[in-house]
């Protein structure tokens, strides 16, 4: 569904992502962890165009869009999250979501009908916000919100745009132990209909999800494979995963 | 159009962009360090000159003049910045200009209540001649007395930014203001203390240009514009930048203004180039910049990583 | 909405009022002060609902104000053809503008298109052949027909009128329509609003075209209230002069263009034309120095209002 070729971005002096290349299966939990600094974020940026790649290719669902606008990813169902918390936060939460579906659903140059017609937009937005524990807040300004609804916010978002693929950056960020459980259920939830990219520190988290896991250290993709072959891999150990494995 | 033509207009256009650049450092610091849209700026400039006016006067000196016209609008400066402009730093672009933009009008209205609308500060008598630089190539002396001050100030104030440690607690601040802060900088006392060399520069660019253009009120709001054209290019908080745009608009500037009649003259009707070289001449910086933007969104040195 | 309409009904029955104690200055700067609303209330959808600081807004006003003129002057006096030629010019102006200035941000947005419109200014300058610096005198104002004679100031007075109704209306409608919320929506968080699928510069090109043909219109209309136009009406200090009066009304609110309008405009008049005996007794010369007034109240505004005079009127409200 998703495919990288040789994929790199360098900034200033310094490389972020190196000669990446992954696969992220239809229908699959594809997680990509790392230590911090390894460049996870700055490849999520690459895939959902908010940065453009030096080099290499990005396929996505039979299109290359390695050069596509971000807009126009989102519009072919390739959605993201933030790991910081990036929402309208001067909306309502039955507003921010109603803004996606509406997004996603035809032209915005629309300049006289009032939004508030349009009853079908905020219906979609009710239930992305019960798919998301959002129900009971829909009236309330998202900067009022908790921390763990804001991060719900921020998934509902990507979701509301009706995604094949959503990339999903560390979204239990920051979280509780208690909100992380319902994160990690919503995620279990939209699985079935949406492959899912997921960037996590949660190991607990990473391998309850994931189908399939790559591991990126220094801007390298350095081991893809099974949960249980990445947890044995020697170099994965040594690079990364040993001492939170062992701790 | 001969070559010492060339040569007298490229003079121009380099002493033009020295001052500019007198203006411009002052502004592409401020710019840089606070993030701070000051269009009062040019009000400085026009202050400086008014107050160069009055002093040289009363010495009867032109040099004691403007030598004192310097430090009391570095003072004017800085009180004009502990007063209002640093309660203006946290706040976002649109009151900045606002607020900047009400400073000018009442600075202009209390320097016409103190001067009247203009004033006069005429060239010292003993420059007011003709230098012959070249054979076949006299220039006016007091044009050349500029170029020297604006080189011999560019020259110490790059030596003041890059080999002081005030000065590169500035261009740390200017590139990047949490670092400074970590480094323990004093940004408010260093921040006033900018202003204040701002002001000055200001002052000592509006006297010096006060023998060759008018002092009169309102003469700031024309120059700033083209201060902050010189920094847009440039690239906002570089000194280095803030130079070769200054140099760069003053020459494409004297030069357009010179040449691009006479040019057109050759290639189109009379009535044409009469109409157009002119039009053209005047947008040309302009053009220059948004040609600069379009290319390099930061500007030409662009001071932030 | 009833706020509205009761300000509405005000200032309908203004030239009535005037009329009836033979007042017809008031009338025909009352339409001046209404013209400058329906400008600032264009630049206030692209700086206020939009977020885009724009610092050359004077040059859609100036070539709206052009084009118009220049019908007149070469004898097509119709206000039918006119304005929509004012509109329609100025509108391109925007999208030729917009088109290169949107590429950048921030501070260089807020340069990029001051820079265009000094262009403009001093491409207007160099007309020769419609005034050149010294302006255009027009011979008359433009000739609307239906038994409506622009002439006469309470006719004209109610066709601008008209026009700011027209446009808060439709600011009105346009916020709460998908467009608007867009608009909004990309000032509030211009990143996620790319990465839900909205193409951010294409909706920030069309809001700046539409400000900027209303800003057209509002020149047609200027020039012909002055039945003149000269190349200061393109001035940066003109495009900050409009941005003066979004902030000073509210940025973002509805009225927030037509109070600033009013409130400067209105500023300037009281200062320069009615001395207070006390401080003319003090400094005699003092309404020559309007602006000083006019300097001090922005700064006031700034410094201890920072959401506009709007802005002050909700919140009492809301309390």
């Amino acid at each position: 569904m998703l495919e990288l070729r040789r994929v790199s971005k360098r900034f200033v002096g310094v490389v972020a992502t190196d000669d990446v290349s992954l696969e992220v299966r239809s229908g699959e939990v594809h997680a990509l962890i790392g230590p911090n600094g390894a460049g996870k974020t700055t490849l999520i940026s690459q895939i959902s165009g908010s940065l453009p790649s030096d080099r290499g290719e990005i396929r996505f669902d039979g299109h290359d869009i390695t050069r596509a606008r971000p807009y126009e990813r989102v519009k072919l169902g390739l959605a993201r999250s933030y790991q910081v918390t990036s929402i309208f936060k001067r909306f309502t939460v039955l507003d921010n979501l109603a803004l996606a579906v509406q997004a996603r659903s035809g032209s915005s140059f629309s300049f006289w009908r009032p939004v508030a017609a349009e009853g079908s937009l905020f219906d979609e937005a009710r239930s992305v916000a019960g798919e998301i524990g959002l129900s009971q807040k829909l009236s309330s300004i998202a900067a009022t919100l908790a921390h763990g609804e804001q991060r719900a916010l921020e998934v509902g978002l990507a979701l509301a745009t009706r995604p094949k693929l959503v990339l999903l950056d560390e979204p239990l960020a920051g979280m509780g132990p208690e909100e992380a459980q319902r994160m990690i259920a919503l995620i279990d939830r939209v699985r079935s209909r949406v492959t899912v990219l997921l960037v996590e520190h949660d190991m607990d988290a990473v391998f309850r999800l994931a189908n399939r896991i790559s591991v990126l250290v220094n801007g390298r993709v350095i081991a893809s494979g099974a949960p249980e072959a990445i947890k044995a891999d020697e170099q994965v150990r040594k690079a990364y995963l040993g001492d939170e494995v062992a701790a | 159009m001969s070559w010492i033509l060339i040569l007298e207009q490229s003079l121009n256009g380099l002493q033009f962009g020295l001052m500019l650049f007198l203006l411009a450092a002052g502004l592409t610091l401020v710019f840089g360090i606070m993030d701070m849209i000051n269009l009062a700026h040019g009000s400085l400039y026009m202050l400086g000159a008014f107050i160069a006016s009055t002093l040289v006067q009363a010495t009867g000196s032109f040099v004691a003049g403007v030598l004192l016209a310097i430090p009391a609008t570095a003072i004017l400066g800085m009180v004009l910045e502990i007063s209002v402009l640093r309660t203006l730093y946290a706040r976002d672009h649109l009151s900045q200009v606002l607020a900047t933009f009400a400073l000018i009008l009442i600075i202009n209205e209390l320097t016409r209540l103190a001067w009247g609308s203009d004033a006069a500060l005429p060239m010292p008598q003993a420059l007011s001649g003709p230098v012959e630089l070249l054979p076949g190539l006299r220039y006016p002396a007091y044009r050349l007395v500029i170029i020297a001050v604006g080189v011999l100030v560019a020259v110490l104030l790059f030596i003041l930014v890059t080999k002081t440690r005030v000065g590169m607690r500035v261009r740390a601040g200017a590139s990047n203001r949490e670092m400074a802060l970590a480094m323990g900088v004093d940004i408010k006392t260093l921040f006033t203390l900018v202003f204040g060399a701002g002001a000055a520069l200001c002052a000592l660019a509006g006297a010096m240009l006060a023998p060759l253009f008018a002092v009169q009120v309102g003469m700031g709001e024309n120059i700033l514009i083209l201060a902050f054209v010189v920094i847009v290019i440039g690239g906002i908080g570089s000194i280095r930048g803030a130079l070769v745009g200054a140099v760069l608009v003053g020459i494409v500037d004297t030069i357009g203004r010179a040449f691009l009649p006479i040019l057109f003259g050759i290639f189109f009707q009379p009535r044409v180039a009469s109409a157009a070289g002119p039009a053209i001449a005047s947008v040309l910086i302009y053009l220059l910049m948004a040609v600069v933007l379009f290319l390099r969104p930061r500007g030409l040195f662009p001071a932030r990583g | 909405m009833k706020r509205s309409i009761a300000v509405f009904i005000v200032l309908l029955g203004f030239p009535l009022a005037m009329s009836a104690i033979d007042n017809l200055f008031y009338v025909s700067f009352a339409s001046r002060v209404i013209i400058y609303a329906i400008a600032a209330t264009s630049l206030n959808l692209v700086l206020g609902y939009g977020g885009m600081i724009s610092f050359g807004h004077a040059a859609f006003v100036g070539a709206g104000a052009y084009a118009a003129s220049i019908c007149i002057a070469e004898g097509v006096a119709s206000a039918w053809l006119g304005w929509p030629a004012a509109i329609a010019a100025s509108a391109l102006a925007a999208w030729l503008i917009g088109a290169v200035s949107l590429r950048t941000r921030g501070v260089y947005f807020i340069m990029i298109t001051l820079a265009f419109a000094q262009m403009a200014f001093y491409l207007v300058n160099s007309m020769k052949a419609y005034g050149g610096d010294e302006g255009l005198p027009l011979p008359q104002r433009a000739e609307l027909g239906l038994g409506l004679d622009l002439g006469n100031e309470v006719v004209f007075y109610y066709v601008v009128l008209f026009f700011l109704a027209l446009s808060l209306y439709g600011l009105h409608r346009v916020m709460q329509s998908r467009f608007g919320r867009v608009v909004i929506a990309i000032r509030e968080n211009e990143a996620r609003a790319e990465a839900i699928g909205l193409p951010v510069y294409r909706y920030q090109l069309a809001c700046f075209v539409i400000a900027g043909a209303v800003a057209g219109l509002a020149g047609a209309l200027l020039a012909s209230h002055g039945k003149y136009v000269n190349p200061n009406v393109l001035h940066w200090v003109q495009s900050g002069t409009l941005m003066i009066m979004v902030i000073l009304g509210g940025v973002g609110q509805l009225w927030g263009g037509a109070i600033g309008a009013f409130v400067l405009l209105g500023l300037e008049h009281v200062i320069s034309d009615y001395p207070l005996p006390w401080l003319a007794a003090v400094a005699p010369n003092y309404p020559q120095h309007a602006n000083l007034g006019v300097g001090l109240v922005m700064l006031a505004v700034v410094l201890f209002a920072p959401h506009g005079i709007a802005g002050l009127l909700s919140r009492r409200r809301g309390a």
